[in-house]
Order: structure tokens, then sequence, then C-alpha cells
């Protein structure tokens, strides 16, 4: 006895049909929209870009004349007139710097013979980590003769050290202040609040806030330099000093940054494996490192990967807190492509930014291959 | 003695590390307010007293004055501020709701399903761009190069494509999203502003609203993935034995217990959008300017004028603290408690 009427069963089994079709194309509805939207914004300013890299960039009547020149602007910032700007000053070699550069070398060899003795050696394998020793061993080189003596760090190298400085701190600083909050005291989602301020600023307006704050004749603290002795001291005269005010506002606006996620990474995190730990006798560093530590270390590293690739291109801090003096030691290297941008320079700013892609790539990389999946494996 | 430093549950801190907590929360709290309450005294000086030295309490060191205000929200540069306001108020949390649709859906596919883009094919496509944008370069009209460089591309594809076999998987592509933001803005935005001229959109929503959710989508993908892939596949593998298709189970099983997550990736992209500068700068001549401008161009010829500046900092500001405070809440814990045990 079949009370269906006929019309409804074939829709009904033409309805099943189409839900399949959908249901196997969902794998593609689902990631197709986001790849065709940065498929059309990120193809062509690539290569744009990378085709200004290669050209000299001339003012002509009605705009402008691009000639290419191949590789010249990148000639120019590896060993020509803008090596020392984008390398820095090399100091002559000293016992220490050949000792520091010694034991990297040794590192490194040890890391790939040991890959080399392995049974499962790809040639992918092989290449991406012949890339990355010579990458490691040519930075180590140029760390080791620019970053004391006489030398002078170069805007690669200062960007580095705003970056690995500067996410160190943030992390450390995000994770222990998300573990307080997430505990249950009363008061919590006030200060939680109250942290997530730095982060909503502009960051021109941050940059432009520090500048008020370490005025050493006009700013709060004031009186503090004064008693150091300080009054006439200028950011602009002292590299590291500049380097650390710069250091300590991006500390100071991205770690609500880390502090949010990783809050938020807490508070998703099952408690019964907690309870049942406590009930063992566990004692809570035990529980961290157990329990809390596996559960956000995934969501940690993402976190630091998207901190990297975006505090590579740190420009406005240095800017307009101390526009990139003294010399040229606060300047990172967005705002050295910015500066030769400004001078109408578009070749070599573009060549600055490939650099900086270069690099980054190169960090990133390292990252993705090596720490963070060998983080997550060892879970 | 001992209950002093013993704790009574798991979250509840014992007395001494509920000091402890404080003592550091407090600590923090006023380094990040400190700066804000300079801004704020700032704010209400008038330019002698902010050359003059450091004065740290209004009505006591200083005589206030609403003259920066007043300036800023019903003087010269009032209809300035109203407008870049409220196109900032329209572009920013437009851009973030389209980012987090488009990057959480990605992120669930890149998530539980396996992508193999094979390698002969991106080849050939980008082989395809490359010759298309030499075309009109050399003076092609670009429709006809397009159209061209696409036919080319599916042959290519049937033909050659196929016999490269080798493929990547979902950690490559998601590594191509992210490197979508390595390229700093400086070098990006000549090529993006000659896009937009192109399509005629410069100075509009559309052409901000389009950059701000390309450029935001890769952080919304990364976030989002770690917070699915901590989501039971238990949940979505029972209810599609019942018979639930996989838009149904993205949509009332995955998106509901990824609020947390999707919340804290909302926060930041209507934050970095909000905020936004470069960009803005370039595609906005007048009409749509937001506010990041307006305080830029506070540093006028006769130095930075730090009173407006701080007016304008702090008016950015409260909107989006007071979004901040409404979606804090649904950050919270105990989300996925007993989700598996049924």
């Amino acid at each position: 006895m079949n009370t269906k009427p006929k019309e409804l069963q074939t829709s009904s089994r033409l309805h099943s049909v189409i839900s399949t079709v959908a249901d196997r194309l969902a794998g593609s509805v689902f990631i197709l929209p986001t790849v065709l939207a940065l498929l059309f914004l990120s193809i062509f300013p690539l290569i744009a870009s990378l085709y200004v890299s290669l050209a000299k960039c001339d003012i002509a009547p009605g705009g402008f004349k691009l000639t290419f020149v191949g590789l010249d602007n990148y000639k120019k910032l590896l060993v020509g007139s803008e090596g020392t700007h984008f390398l820095g000053k090399f100091a002559p070699s000293t016992p220490l710097t050949w000792v520091v550069f010694g034991a990297v070398v040794i590192t490194l060899a040890v890391f790939m013979i040991k890959y080399l003795l392995n049974a499962r050696v790809s040639i992918s394998g092989v290449i991406g980590r012949v890339l990355l020793t010579v990458g490691l061993g040519a930075l180590t080189w140029i760390l080791v003769h620019t970053l004391w003596n006489e030398g002078r760090l170069g805007t690669a190298s200062t960007t580095l050290v705003y970056v690995f400085v500067g996410i160190f701190f943030q992390y450390i600083l995000g994770l222990s202040l998300a573990m307080l909050t997430v505990q249950r005291l009363p008061g919590r989602r006030f200060f939680r609040v109250i942290f997530l301020l730095p982060m909503m600023i502009t960051p021109v307006g941050v940059a432009y806030m520090f500048r008020m704050l370490t005025d050493t004749s006009k700013g709060p603290f004031t009186p503090i330099w004064q008693a150091m002795g300080l009054v006439d001291f200028s950011w602009v005269n002292n590299a590291w000093g500049a380097r650390t005010a710069i250091l300590i506002a991006d500390i100071w606006q991205w770690t609500p940054f880390m502090f949010i996620v990783l809050v938020a990474a807490l508070e998703s995190q099952p408690v019964e494996p907690i309870e049942a730990a406590t009930v063992d006798g566990a004692n809570s560093w035990q529980i961290f490192q157990h329990i809390t530590w596996p559960a956000i270390l995934p969501v940690s590293m993402t976190l630091i990967l998207i901190r990297l690739i975006e505090a590579f291109k740190i420009v406005d801090l240095p800017n307009v807190m101390t526009n990139g003096g003294p010399g040229t030691s606060t300047q990172s290297l967005t705002m050295h492509a910015f500066i030769n941008w400004r001078a109408l320079n578009i070749g070599a700013s573009a060549a600055v930014a490939y650099m900086l892609l270069f690099l980054v790539t190169f960090f990133a990389m390292i990252f993705v291959n090596l720490i963070r999946q060998r983080a997550v494996e060892t879970l | 003695m001992k209950r002093w430093f013993q704790s009574k549950s798991i979250n509840t801190p014992s007395p001494v590390g509920a000091v402890l907590s404080y003592l550091i929360l407090g600590t923090w709290a006023f380094l990040i307010l400190f700066p804000l309450y300079w801004l704020v005294v700032t704010s209400f000086k008038i330019s002698s007293q902010v050359a003059e030295g450091p004065f740290y309490i209004p009505f006591v060191d200083f005589k206030p004055s609403l003259d920066a205000w007043k300036y800023i929200l019903v003087g010269d540069l009032s209809q300035d501020t109203i407008r870049n306001f409220s196109n900032t108020v329209i572009v920013a949390p437009t851009s973030a709701l389209i980012a987090l649709a488009l990057g959480a859906t990605a992120a669930y596919a890149l998530v539980r399903f396996e992508y193999h883009p094979r390698i002969g094919a991106i080849l050939t496509f980008i082989g395809c761009i490359i010759l298309s944008i030499v075309a009109i370069s050399l003076g092609v009209p670009w429709q006809v190069a397009l159209a061209v460089s696409m036919a080319v591309f599916f042959i290519l594809l049937q033909t050659i494509g196929r016999r490269f076999k080798r493929a990547l998987g979902n950690n490559d592509i998601a590594f191509w999203m992210i490197s979508q933001r390595m390229l700093p803005p400086v070098a990006v935005v000549i090529p993006i502003y000659i896009l937009f001229q192109r399509l005629h959109l410069l100075d509009t929503y559309s052409a901000l609203i389009i950059t701000y959710v390309t450029s935001n989508l890769p952080i919304v993908i990364w976030l989002m993935r770690d917070y699915i892939s901590t989501i039971p596949i238990e949940l979505e593998e029972c209810a599609s034995i019942d018979g639930a298709s996989r838009y149904r189970i993205f949509w009332t099983i995955v998106l509901p217990l990824a609020v947390p997550g999707l919340v804290a990736t909302f926060l930041f992209v209507l934050v970095f959008t909000w905020n936004e500068y470069l960009l803005a700068l370039f595609l906005s001549s007048a009409k749509v300017q937001t506010l990041p401008l307006t305080i830029v161009a506070q540093n006028a010829t006769r130095g930075p004028q730090w009173w407006n500046m701080s007016v304008l900092i702090l008016i950015m500001i409260v909107p989006v603290i007071v979004i901040a405070i409404i979606l804090e809440r649904y950050i919270t814990r105990g989300l996925l408690i007993g989700a598996v045990k049924g």
C-alpha cells in the first residue's frame, strides 16, 4: 500500500540525486571562493613587483618608464653601493667571531651528516637542508661581523632583531597573562578587556603615542630621566637605546594578540583530563607540561608563524619614533624599501621588498617544516 | 597555614596564588593604562602646555581645555571626522564578516577534506598568467588576452597537465595561503592601485573591502584551522551516519562549536581592517577615506598636533572596545564539555 503520490516520489529521488552530487562537490565548494579571491589579488601584484625589481624606473613625460636592468638592483644591495645599508658594516674578524661562526658551522654540519646517514633520504629533503645550512651559515657570518666591535647592523639584521626578540617576549608575556586570567578570579573579565586595548589602537597611533612617551624633556618620564642625568639624552643618539624603545612599543602593542588567542585556546580545552590528573595527584607543573601544553601547542605554533610574518613588515614604529635614526640603525627592511620608494627609486624598493620576501619565506619554511612539524609530532 | 597555599578546585587559585596573580595582572594593567591615560591628558591640553614639559593631572598641574575636542568634533575638522568615521564603520565590519565567512569554510575544508592539486596543473596556470601579462604589456586588449590564456590553460591541462602526476597536499595549500601576507604592503600597493584603476573602482567601498578581505583571509584560515581541528571528529561522523550533508554538518555542528575561535578571529580581523593605513591611503582619495588617514594628517607642517591626534586615537578606540566587551563573553570555557560523551 503506497500512499505517497507519484509526483512526490520522483521529486524526492531527484532531490536525493542533487544532494549526493552537491555533497561530492562539497570539497570544492568550501575552498574555491577563497582560492579565487586570493588568486585575484595576489598573482598580479606579485609578478608586477618582481618585474619592477628587475627594472630601473625613470620619470618620463606622461608617467614612468621602466627599463629592464636584470639583477642590478639585487647586486647593489648585496655587494654594491647599498651594501652597508642593507647588510651592515663589517668589522674585521677577531678570534671570537671565528669561534662563534665555527661552532655554528659545526652544528649545521653535524645536522646535515646525521640526515644523510638516515635511511629515509629524499632529494627534496637534501635540497631543503642544503638551503637551510647555507642560509643560516651566511646569516651567522653577517651577524658575528656586524653585531659588535666596529660593526654596524644593516636593515636586514635589525629586522631580525625586532622579529625574534619581539616575538619571544610577546609569547612569554601573552602565555603567562592568559594562564593567569583563565583562573577563576573575580574581575578577570575586566583584566581581559584591559589587556586587549593596545592591539585596538591603530599602529600609526601607537607610534605617535610612544614618541610622546619617550620624549626625554616633555614626556611623562622626564623626572626619571632627570634623576638619571639624561635630560638632554635623545633616543636618536644611541642605536641600542633607540632599538629598545621600538621593541618595547612593539611588545606593548602585540602581546594582546598572543594573549587573546591563547585565552581562547585555554578556554576551549576539555576539563576532564585535568580533573583526572588532579585526582591522581599530579602537581600543577605536571598538568601544564602533559595536558595544557600539548593542547595549546598547535595554536601557539600558528600564532608564532603569523606574528613572524607580520613582524618582518614592521615600519610604523621606527618611521615615526626615530625616523630610522641614529643614522640607519633602527631602520627595518620595510622602512628601507619605503625610503627608496619615497625617493622614487622604485626598482630598488621592489628589490628590497623581494629580499624581505626571501628572508620571510626562508624562516617560515624552517619554522613550518622543521619546528612546527617536529613539535606537533612529538605530542 | 597550609590552607593558604591550597586551592579549593582546579581553577580557583589558592589565597596566596590569588594575591600573586592580582599583583602581576595589576602591574600589567597599569603598564597598559598609563600610556592611554597620557593620551587622555594630552587631549585636554593646548599647544603651550605640551611644549612646556610634563603636566600630569588636570586641574592640579594645568588647566584643561576642550579646544582639541571641539576642533575635531564640532569645529573645522568635524565634517572630515564624521565622514571618515562612518567610512571606517562601514568598511571594517563588512570586510571582517566576509573574510570570516570565506575563511572559516576554507579552514574547515583544509581540515576535513584532502586536496591533491597537481604540480603540472599549477605550473601551466602560472605559465598562462605570465603569457597573458606579457601579451597585455605588448598592447593586446586585456579581455582578449585573459580569454585566450584561459583557453590555453584548459587545453594544456587536459593534455600535458595530466602527465605530471606529482601532487601537493593540504599543508602546501595552507602555506601558499599564508605566504600571501609575506610581501610588505609597500611593494604591492602600486600594482593593486593600477588594478583597481583599470577596474574603475578607486575611491569606492568595494576596492577597500575586496583588498581587506583578501589580505586578511590567510590569517582567518590559519587561526580557524587550529580551532576546527580540536573539534572531535566523532560528532561529525555521527551526523554523517544520520544522513546529514556536509553543508549541514558544517552549519549545525562545526560552526557552533567553533564560536570561541570565530569570535577571537573576528576581533582580530576587525581590528586589522579598522586600523589599516597604507592601503587606505592609496585606494581612497576623498570619498572613502578612513580614520587612520585623519590621524596621520595631524602631523602637519607645524609639527605633530599631539592634542588633535590624541582625540582622534581615543575616538577610534571606543567602538572597538565596546565590540570587544560584547564579544568577550563568547570566548568562554566549556563549550566542548560533554560533547563527546553523549
